[in-house]
């Protein structure tokens, strides 16, 4: 036991290095290079230069963003996924994803004159359609199956709201794209301010509820007789898994798909308790997104493309190669 | 002296009533069962007792104290739960499981203390789990695991443990192992138990006091060496039987020999 203890805490420091390492390749890496020892300069000595510009004021906030969205969306699905007891679970199953879309396009496409209220209305939307689920869901209590099976239901209703706005409206979609497939484009110290909050509060509370979620997985009953109060236990969750989610949506449009495939990564790396499986999960997010972004911006450089294509596009086959290659840990 | 007690408790799923008016009184340091043909309500009686339905009506008293107005923390100190679902992590160990079974007793830091680790050590210990305390449970026989989640049950040191069906998909010497188990808990540790078996026969034999559920209801009750006959298998099993003596456990024996053919009570 002791020895496992520390192969997982060694892990968990080898992918804070990874984090911060990715930090600094997004920091560098761009139109314009910029090296490790400038990118030392440019944040910490001068203030004037050309380099200090590009990144302090551009890239640096990107790429922090880039790493807040990640840790929030990634903590926010290892949250559900657990909850839930169900691998599929993820922000988007809640109605994160098309509760903020809805009222994002509602926006975008009927109000465009009010297109600064896109962020409170992704916000606002994603929380309330999380609620609605779970309203819908509860009888007795609000099992999982029920939960998954009404937050399809949801999902697909505010989806059709979506598509029909879209075909009402078809003049003004193009400007919506960006934030269909989520993209950090133009990301800036405002877009951080409003983020770092709900990322430190995910941080805490996973440093405080690691125990809960791992009796919790041993299925209710269970949880019960030892003492946890399941129903209370589990809308605190969703609540906070859907206020990480809707932060991360409200800013960067609909990435959903980091908090379904980030969390499998970290558990194929470090096992499933949550204990270790939260630092994990949250390094991994930040790590993830900041690369996805890296490569979204050079790939078609000068033209870059939205960070949520590339993330579907290399992070799901890496997915399914470890899920083959570590079928032996499931 | 009784430490858990059931008072006309009714239960229902929708509208309809699947435990109706049952009362249960445990006394401490029993052995007590709960049988009953599939759908007769015996595991909604087991959930209530458990506190983890809450009944329509009536009341579950622990040592005299209504069980819905204790902290559930508090209660978990003193009842132990094994119900037959339960999902487990491919890798957890153990020693982890076990762990788990101190929760009720963490203070706010949520760490574990030197007691706390004690109290992990002596129910591996006393369950026999001592030389697999690091394997992963996933690897283990279906006995073995039985025995992590009864030693799970035993670090929360409570005075009740509630069972549902524990030998159920065991082969037969491991049903023996858990039963004899369960039993080693009873008289040793003075733990109170009470389970729902399938086998009536163990029933009988590893019991003192045995409930018979019928329709919601209980149909009899009382010392498990004298209660069964084979009126009571007729009218709650709907089986033809014949008992004879087991001598060497000093009890009765139930051999099942044809189904009686079911009246039409609908």
């Amino acid at each position: 036991m002791k020895n496992s203890h520390m192969k997982k805490i060694g892990i968990i420091i080898a992918l804070f290095f990874i984090t911060v390492l990715s930090f600094f390749i997004s920091v560098g890496k761009g139109s314009y290079d910029i090296g490790f020892n400038q990118i030392i300069k440019a944040i910490f000595i001068e203030n004037d230069t050309m380099s200090h510009q590009i990144i302090w004021n551009i890239r640096v906030p990107r790429t922090l963003v880039a790493g807040l969205v990640g840790v929030c969306l990634s903590l926010s699905g290892v949250i559900l996924q657990g909850v839930m007891r169900n691998p599929l679970a993820a922000p988007n199953i809640i109605g994160v994803s098309s509760g903020a879309g809805f009222a994002a396009y509602i926006i975008m496409i009927i109000f465009p004159q009010y297109y600064y209220l896109v962020p409170m209305g992704a916000f606002v939307g994603a929380l309330s359609a999380s609620l609605l689920i779970y309203i819908v869901a509860w009888k007795n209590g609000a099992n999982s199956a029920r939960l998954i099976l009404a937050g399809v239901a949801i999902s697909s209703i505010l989806g059709a709201g979506i598509n029909s706005l879209m075909t009402l409206f078809p003049d003004r979609v193009a400007e919506t794209m960006s934030f269909m497939v989520g993209g950090l484009s133009a990301k800036t110290w405002v877009d951080f301010d409003a983020l770092w909050p709900y990322a430190l509060l995910g941080i805490i509370l996973s440093f405080l509820f690691p125990k809960k979620l791992n009796i919790l997985m041993l299925g209710d009953e269970i949880a019960t007789g030892l003492g946890i109060n399941v129903e209370k236990t589990r809308l605190m969750f969703i609540v906070f898994a859907s206020l990480l989610a809707s932060s991360a949506v409200s800013i960067v449009g609909l990435l959903g798909f980091v908090g379904l495939i980030v969390p499998h990564i970290a558990r194929l790396i470090i096992g499933s308790d949550y204990k270790y499986l939260f630092p994990a999960t949250a390094l991994l997010g930040a790590t993830i997104v900041m690369l996805c972004d890296t490569i979204a911006r050079l790939i078609f450089d000068p033209v870059e493309i939205p960070v949520g294509i590339v993330m579907s596009l290399l992070g799901a086959p890496f997915f399914l190669y470890l899920l083959r290659e570590r079928k032996s840990m499931k | 002296m009784t430490i858990l007690k059931a008072e006309d408790i009714t239960v229902k799923y929708d509208d309809k009533e699947v435990v109706k008016k049952v009362s249960i009184d445990i006394a401490k340091g029993e052995i007590v069962s709960i049988i009953g043909p599939n759908g007769s309500g015996k595991s909604t009686i087991l959930k209530v007792l458990s506190r983890y339905l809450k009944p329509a009506e009536g009341k579950i008293l622990l040592e005299e104290k209504d069980i819905h107005k204790m902290k559930t923390k508090q209660v978990a100190r003193k009842i132990a739960v094994l119900p037959q679902i339960r999902n487990v992590s491919s890798d957890i160990t153990v020693e982890t499981l076990v762990s788990y079974g101190r929760y009720p007793y963490l203070k706010f830091d949520n760490r574990l203390k030197t007691e706390d680790y004690e109290i992990i050590e002596w129910a591996i210990t006393k369950t026999g789990m001592s030389d697999m305390k690091d394997r992963m449970i996933e690897t283990l026989s279906g006995g073995e695991q039985q025995r992590a989640w009864i030693a799970m049950a035993l670090a929360q040191k409570p005075k009740i443990l509630i069972l549902d069906e524990p030998t159920t998909f065991l082969d037969i010497s491991y049903q023996l192992e858990v039963l004899e188990l369960i039993k080693e808990m009873n008289e040793k540790l003075g733990i109170t138990i009470i389970m729902v078996l399938h086998d009536i026969n163990q029933a009988i034999r590893f019991s003192h006091k045995i409930y018979t559920i019928k329709d919601g209801r209980v149909y009899k009750s009382g010392n498990a060496k004298k209660l069964i006959n084979q009126e009571l298998l007729r009218n709650v099993f709907r089986i033809e039987a014949d008992i004879v003596e087991d001598n060497s456990n000093q009890c009765l024996y139930y051999l099942p020999q044809k189904v009686v053919a079911s009246k039409n009570e609908d």
